[in-house]
């Protein structure tokens, strides 16, 4: 009898797991295709055959410009942002076990954006100076708000109130520096207050794709835990989960990744939290989804910048997209949550 | 209701003191911006002895941004007072409670759609973008459990509030003209008050200011729960309507005619509270005085900072008004939060 149970056990996970291996590489499969869409539209459309000349190198006429300074750009940036978002609200979202924390609702975003624009039009820095400025403004504003929101009793409400607080002031500060910029221009206000791939050079890319080749195994690695994370506190450590150094290492790498694509696309609304919830629905619960909720919120980002670039007869940031359908979840959440007493 | 407990013994200082702020608030707002003036220089502009020069029109255009600030601010205060009043919650506020940006995003529609470009056209627009928006995070935020909890506002706003600001930008993109004309709005703050847009303000305020006069004896009653309230002899439901529609209307109109400008209520009515106590008879007039005095100096700052332009006065008193949402959210109970 409880062999065969064990064995009626082993047979669910088994589907459970394999449903999540066919969910996870069909999400490849989706932002691979997005990928291609990227390379081959715009205002002359080339054949898979041209795109994949000019990528190798070859001179094709027109194709090689386009494509290679202009799309892969674009593209590469769609991509590793987007899964950059994508893992990090994940992780946020698990380890708080809310799905209303990410790194845009908490304000992480914003202090990122803030010291992005701030170096940028106050110190004239290079890439590397911003990524980094972004970075440590990211976690500095995690450990602000954690350390006002901590008092006697943690309470995610009033990490999230605190948050919102912290946003609205970086907002204003991104403001008074974008109108003391010399250039003052819509674009960059656009870029830097709703997020957008517009003019990405390749150059501003090779700190993004670095973190995330090396921050996704990190999260992955790590991932267990947060699984076990998710079933509360007492339950993690009587599973031998060391909680302390396992959170901190999983806010310090989703952090990371969420401040250094801010500081190459700007905060692109509501990826980070859509990701999550539908890398879950979609693949379930067998392992962790950081990877699916990466390709979720690359597809996210790639579709709604092809959307906003083709789909209406003016180009709309990407930033505007992802914000008119992640409000209206959001707003749905806190209804669901609200219904349930949980807020 | 004893009277003697209406003037509370810190109340004449109070006064005396916002009232001193207020009236040097004003004389800085004539003295200072891109080119400070010397009060030779102003009393001239003031008394038309220089009349015809540059200085003159500069301190007359000072002048009306000045009158223009102080109602404004005036407004958004009492405005601050009646949100908090009618929803039991400290963190009611236009900016918070995402009633700026759906004023916002009806004027828009308005300049878009409907080729509107005057305040005198778009104000009915923002009042009715100011209400929906209001109606709307309240029924989501009060939902459930425990009725509107200030989390539950918070979060019902600010999602309300990113929706609407997609929104705006998406359908500000395609049309050029509409952009500038919107961010002539939206940037434009009470630096663009003129005294056709004083004019009309002024009804609006008026009748804010009657409805929450008569209005905050009931929300005083209204503190202690609907149902002593009722018990007390108050239409609970009649007047919470009067009170949250005249604080609609306030900051509705304040927003079609000066653009979106936050937190000036959340702060006056803090201060004030903390000052003098939770009387709404006292608190409608002293915040209705310290939101001038607040909104007329971050103007003042605004165009000093700014300068050669200057800095919005809704960007200002955001980044002053935020850490005191947050202060409040640290000091709220973890249950009620």
């Amino acid at each position: 009898m409880s062999t065969m149970a064990m064995e009626l056990v082993r047979r669910v996970r088994m589907r459970h797991r394999n449903r999540w291996a066919i969910m996870t590489a069909s999400l490849a499969v989706v932002a691979a295709a997005l990928c291609c869409a990227m390379l081959m539209l715009g205002n002359t459309i080339y054949p898979v055959r041209d795109v994949a000349a000019a990528l190798l190198g070859e001179e094709v006429k027109g194709a090689t410009f386009a494509v290679r300074t202009i799309r892969l750009p674009r593209m590469l940036a769609g991509l590793f942002a987007g899964f950059a978002f994508g893992v990090s609200g994940y992780v946020f979202q698990t380890m708080l076990r809310n799905p209303l924390a990410n790194p845009n609702v908490i304000g992480i975003t914003a202090g990122s954006s803030a010291a992005a624009v701030f170096c940028i039009v106050v110190l004239q820095a290079g890439k590397s100076v911003t990524s980094t400025a972004a970075v440590i403004a990211g976690l500095l504003t995690v450990l602000v708000i954690y350390g006002l929101a901590r008092g006697r009793t943690f309470s995610i409400g009033r990490m999230i109130l605190v948050g919102i607080g912290i946003q609205a002031m970086c907002n204003s500060a991104i403001t008074y520096l974008l109108l003391i910029a010399r250039e003052y221009n819509l674009p960059a206000a656009v870029r830097w207050l709703t997020g957008s791939l517009n003019g990405i050079r390749m150059e501003e890319l090779s700190w993004l794709i670095a973190s995330v080749l090396v921050f996704t195994p990190v999260i992955v690695f790590l991932s267990r835990p947060l699984q076990v994370l998710e079933l509360g506190e007492q339950a993690a450590v009587s599973l031998g989960v060391r909680t302390d150094r396992t959170r901190v290492a999983l806010a310090i790498g989703a952090v990371v990744l969420s401040a250094v694509a801010t500081a190459v696309t700007g905060p692109i609304a509501a990826v980070a939290f859509l990701a999550g919830p539908i890398a879950v629905r979609l693949a379930g619960t067998a392992r962790a989804n950081v990877i699916p909720a990466g390709l979720v919120g690359a597809a996210l980002v790639l579709a709604a910048d092809l959307t906003g670039q083709f789909a209406f007869p003016v180009k709309f940031p990407v930033g505007i997209l992802t914000g008119i359908i992640g409000a209206p979840y959001l707003l749905y959440l806190i209804v669901r949550m609200n219904r349930k007493g949980e807020l | 209701m004893r009277r003697g407990l209406l003037f509370t013994k810190t109340f004449f200082p109070v006064f005396l003191l916002l009232l001193a702020l207020l009236v040097l608030g004003a004389i800085a707002s004539l003295l200072f911006g891109a080119r400070s003036l010397s009060v030779q220089e102003v009393l001239g502009g003031l008394f038309g002895a220089g009349e015809g020069l540059y200085e003159a029109s500069v301190v007359q255009k000072r002048v009306v941004r000045t009158v223009f600030a102080l109602c404004c601010g005036a407004a958004l205060g009492i405005a601050g007072v009646l949100m908090q009043a009618v929803t039991r919650n400290p963190l009611a506020d236009p900016a918070i409670l995402g009633v700026n940006n759906g004023a916002a995003f009806f004027v828009v529609c308005g300049i878009a759609f409907f080729q509107m470009n005057t305040a005198r056209e778009y104000i009915w627009f923002a009042l009715a973008g100011a209400f929906v928006t209001a109606v709307f995070v309240l029924g989501i935020g009060s939902m459930g459990r425990g009725g509107a909890s200030p989390l539950k506002l918070v979060l019902a706003g600010a999602a309300t509030s990113a929706a609407l600001s997609s929104l705006v930008t998406a359908v500000l993109i395609p049309r050029l003209n509409a952009m500038d004309e919107f961010r002539f709005w939206q940037a434009g703050s009470v630096g663009a008050g003129t005294w056709d847009s004083f004019w009309l303000l002024l009804p609006f305020l008026i009748v804010g200011v009657i409805a929450a006069v008569i209005s905050a004896p009931a929300m005083n009653a209204l503190a202690l729960g609907d149902e002593t309230a009722t018990g007390l002899g108050v239409k609970t439901a009649f007047m919470r309507y009067v009170a949250a529609l005249a604080g609609v209307i306030l900051c509705g109109a304040v927003t079609a005619v000066a653009g979106p400008i936050g937190f000036v209520g959340l702060l006056s009515v803090h201060v004030i509270r903390a000052l003098l106590g939770p009387d709404v008879r006292v608190l409608v007039p002293m915040s209705a005085l310290a939101g001038a005095v607040i909104l007329t100096v971050s103007d003042v700052v605004g165009r000093l900072i700014g300068r050669p332009g200057e800095l919005e006065v809704g960007v200002l008193t955001a980044f002053i008004g935020a850490p005191l949402l947050i202060i409040l959210a640290l000091k709220a109970k973890v249950r009620a939060v």
